[in-house]
């Protein structure tokens, strides 16, 4: 059963298409990760799909319901949580959690329920009487994500929701977001971190408003069937690239680290010791060169720069 | 319901929280009360007289003594007789002002006000022949020239009455008595303007930053996404900041009473009521210019332009109405303290009714209503 159908969605900011004919939809318990670059069109399709943005042409419904027709409706029915944790920092973890349990009108025997819920979830014990503004990056991004959630909402909108948080709770966040999935609670997240996009059951990855690629990851990196990426490690990664670019069998390159993508036009693996030779001699030692199964990055490099159109620095 | 109560509780709770606000809010008020309030007086007492006596008889003494006695003037000098005011003072007479010259003390401030007493007053009165002294006033500050002149003239013309057979008496003679205010004190006038003017200040902008700051923090798009709407919000938000700006204003009040001595002759329910419309319509402008701005910088300066000059010059606070230009009179009427001081003057200094100031009362709700709802629809076309 999909919770989240989107057909054609447009929004045009004056002369600037900012989401360009996006249609795709989510099933219940997905976690649906949006992947795209700052300004391809995430937040606007999220506004969108929220009621807060009215879309210039073409319709999505969220748990059902048209978000045109009843934006009310779909704030009902959604929880929100952006990259900015809003909450208010000078009132205490409580004080937060009555204030957004009373903006969903949550009745007082159902706020203590859910209270004592996100409180767990999100680790608060003994810390309900501090302050918002005194909590860590994690906790208080936990207690955001309580925040959003405290009225069941069967759909979670994310909006970059890990922005400027450590790795450890970024993981211990992802965790909270399997329990949201498990529990059969649509979650669509926006993020450009690509190793949070592989918790995702789903990828649509959007560049300049356009759907770019659509699908899980093993379905993503079939992008690449019929060509084949080679990791080139170089005494002089610069110059190899600069070389690599200029031949025939290279499609493409990126920096990687220390090492080079070069994206070959075929599926060529046999081609390594040609390539390899023809660095050397032109003065740049290999120090090795090996094909490498396709990253979700060169998924979305390949997906985002079209052939020829630079490199990755 | 329930969801503008959440709104307006946890805005109270964020006041609360903001101790330095919270104070700021309940007694900076009073305090610019007591720093205008002893300023800001029209009333001149103490002033400084010079009287040059050229006739010493009992009668000379007498009209001295009659100015002195009055309250109003101090005598701090005396200027010789035969010390005569030249025509045309020279260069060096400008540059050096002999205390002992009229210039002199007019000159250095150090009075404004010269009696002068020419021979001969006192065989003049006796012989009931008309005769005339001089006043000298310094015109520096043409307001308060304008009342010493009143002062000296009305003590003269009691003086001159005194010797008057009984018979010469006109018959018509006037008896003034100023209602309401009897001794004409300037702060009775003024501390109600006072109260409105701060009120307005304090009220407009409390609530100007209230909605911006959330725009800043980012808590304002958190709410937008919770179904609740722009009218909820708008008057959650007005609830708290409506009690302190109340507290406040009685505490503006208290310290009218018993620092100012202002009466209070008519209804505190109504004085309540027409405070708290007007407070209403206070808080609704601030929260209409913080809908509409985007920082609180701009909305800090829109509250202080909008509260600040109209309430001070416009609402009849120190300039009548009645003598502004007609442009200027059509404005007045968007200026809510106009209809407050009206009402907040009929009650405390009148004691007068409902009936007196009922419209001005029913003009307070309605500007309160017209910028809730400019505000509510405002953020409503921001929300959706």
């Amino acid at each position: 059963m999909n919770s989240i159908t989107v057909t054609n969605l447009t929004k045009r900011f004056g002369d600037f298409l900012a989401v360009d004919e996006l249609t795709f939809s989510v099933r219940q318990g997905e976690i649906f990760g949006f992947l795209g670059s700052n300004g391809a069109g995430k937040s606007t399709t999220i506004r969108m799909l929220c009621g807060l943005l009215k879309p210039t042409s073409g319709a999505a419904t969220i748990g059902g319901i048209d978000v045109s027709r009843d934006p009310e409706g779909v704030k009902r029915r959604i929880g929100y949580m952006s990259q900015r944790f809003s909450l208010y920092e000078r009132l205490t973890v409580n004080q937060n959690i009555t204030f957004f349990g009373g903006l969903y009108g949550l009745d007082r025997v159902r706020l203590d329920a859910r209270r004592r819920f996100v409180i767990e979830m999100a680790g608060l014990h003994g810390r309900e009487q501090m302050r918002a503004a005194d909590l860590a990056g994690g906790w208080r991004q936990r207690l955001a994500l309580g925040c959003a959630i405290l009225h069941e909402p069967p759909i979670v909108f994310l909006d970059e929701p890990t922005g400027g948080v450590d790795p450890l709770s970024r993981r211990e966040f992802w965790r909270l977001i399997d329990q949201l999935s498990a529990s059969g609670t649509t979650v669509l997240v926006t993020t450009h971190y690509l190793d949070e996009a592989e918790h995702c059951h789903r990828l649509a990855i959007i560049h300049a408003g356009r759907l770019a690629a659509l699908g899980n990851t093993d379905e993503l990196k079939q992008v690449f069937a019929g060509r084949a990426i080679i990791e080139v490690q170089a005494a002089n990664p610069v110059e190899a690239m600069r070389l690599l670019d200029g031949m025939p069998e290279v499609e493409k390159t990126s920096v990687f680290g220390t090492a080079v993508h070069a994206v070959l036009r075929a599926n060529q693996a046999e081609a390594i010791p040609t390539l390899k030779g023809r660095l050397e001699s032109a003065g740049v030692p290999v120090i090795a060169m090996a094909p490498v199964r396709p990253s979700l990055e060169d998924v979305f490099l390949d997906v985002v720069e079209p052939a020829g159109a630079g490199t990755g620095h | 319901m329930r969801k503008m109560l959440a709104v307006a509780r946890k805005e109270f709770r964020q006041i609360a929280r903001d101790t330095r606000t919270l104070m700021t809010l309940l007694f900076v008020p009073a305090f610019f009360l007591l720093l205008y309030g002893y300023a800001l007086n029209f009333d001149i007492r103490h002033v400084h007289l010079a009287v040059e006596d050229g006739d010493h008889s009992a009668e000379s003494r007498s009209l001295i003594s009659a100015f002195v006695n009055s309250g109003y003037f101090d005598l701090v000098a005396t200027v010789g007789a035969g010390g005569s005011l030249p025509a045309r003072p020279t260069v060096i007479e400008r540059l050096l002002p002999d205390t002992q010259t009229k210039v002199g003390l007019m000159d250095r401030n150090d009075v404004r006000a010269i009696l002068v007493i020419p021979p001969g007053l006192g065989r003049a009165v006796q012989t009931s022949k008309p005769t005339s002294v001089q006043v000298l006033l310094n015109g520096d500050n043409a307001n308060t020239a304008t009342t010493v002149m009143g002062y000296a003239l009305t003590i003269i013309r009691s003086e001159s009455a005194r010797y008057l057979p009984a018979a010469a008496v006109p018959l018509i003679s006037v008896e003034p008595r100023v209602w309401y205010n009897p001794e004409l004190r300037s702060t009775l006038f003024l501390v109600p303007g006072l109260i409105a003017y701060i009120a307005m200040i304090t009220a407009v902008i409390s609530t100007a930053l209230s909605i911006v700051r959330e725009k800043e923090r980012g808590t304002m798009e958190q709410v937008r996404m919770a179904p609740l709407d722009a009218g909820s919000f708008i008057v959650g938000k007005t609830i708290p900041y409506f009690l302190v700006s109340l507290a406040s204003a009685l505490v503006i009040i208290a310290a009218a009473m018993m620092l100012f001595g202002m009466p209070m002759r008519g209804s505190w329910v109504l004085l309540l009521v027409a405070l708290s419309l007007f407070l209403v319509g206070a808080l609704g402008l601030g929260l209409l210019i913080s809908s509409v701005a985007d920082t609180q910088q701009v909305a800090f300066q829109a509250a202080l332009l909008v509260s600040f000059l109209p309430t001070l010059m416009l609402s009849g606070f120190i300039f009548p109405i009645s003598s502004m230009p007609r442009f200027l009179q059509i404005v007045t009427y968007a200026v809510p303290a106009r209809y407050f001081l009206i009402a907040l003057r009929g009650v405390v200094l009148k004691g007068a009714g409902i009936e007196a100031f009922g419209i001005d009362l029913i003009a307070l709700a309605v500007f309160a209503v017209v910028v809730l709802a400019l505000a509510s629809a405002r953020l409503r076309r921001q929300w959706v």
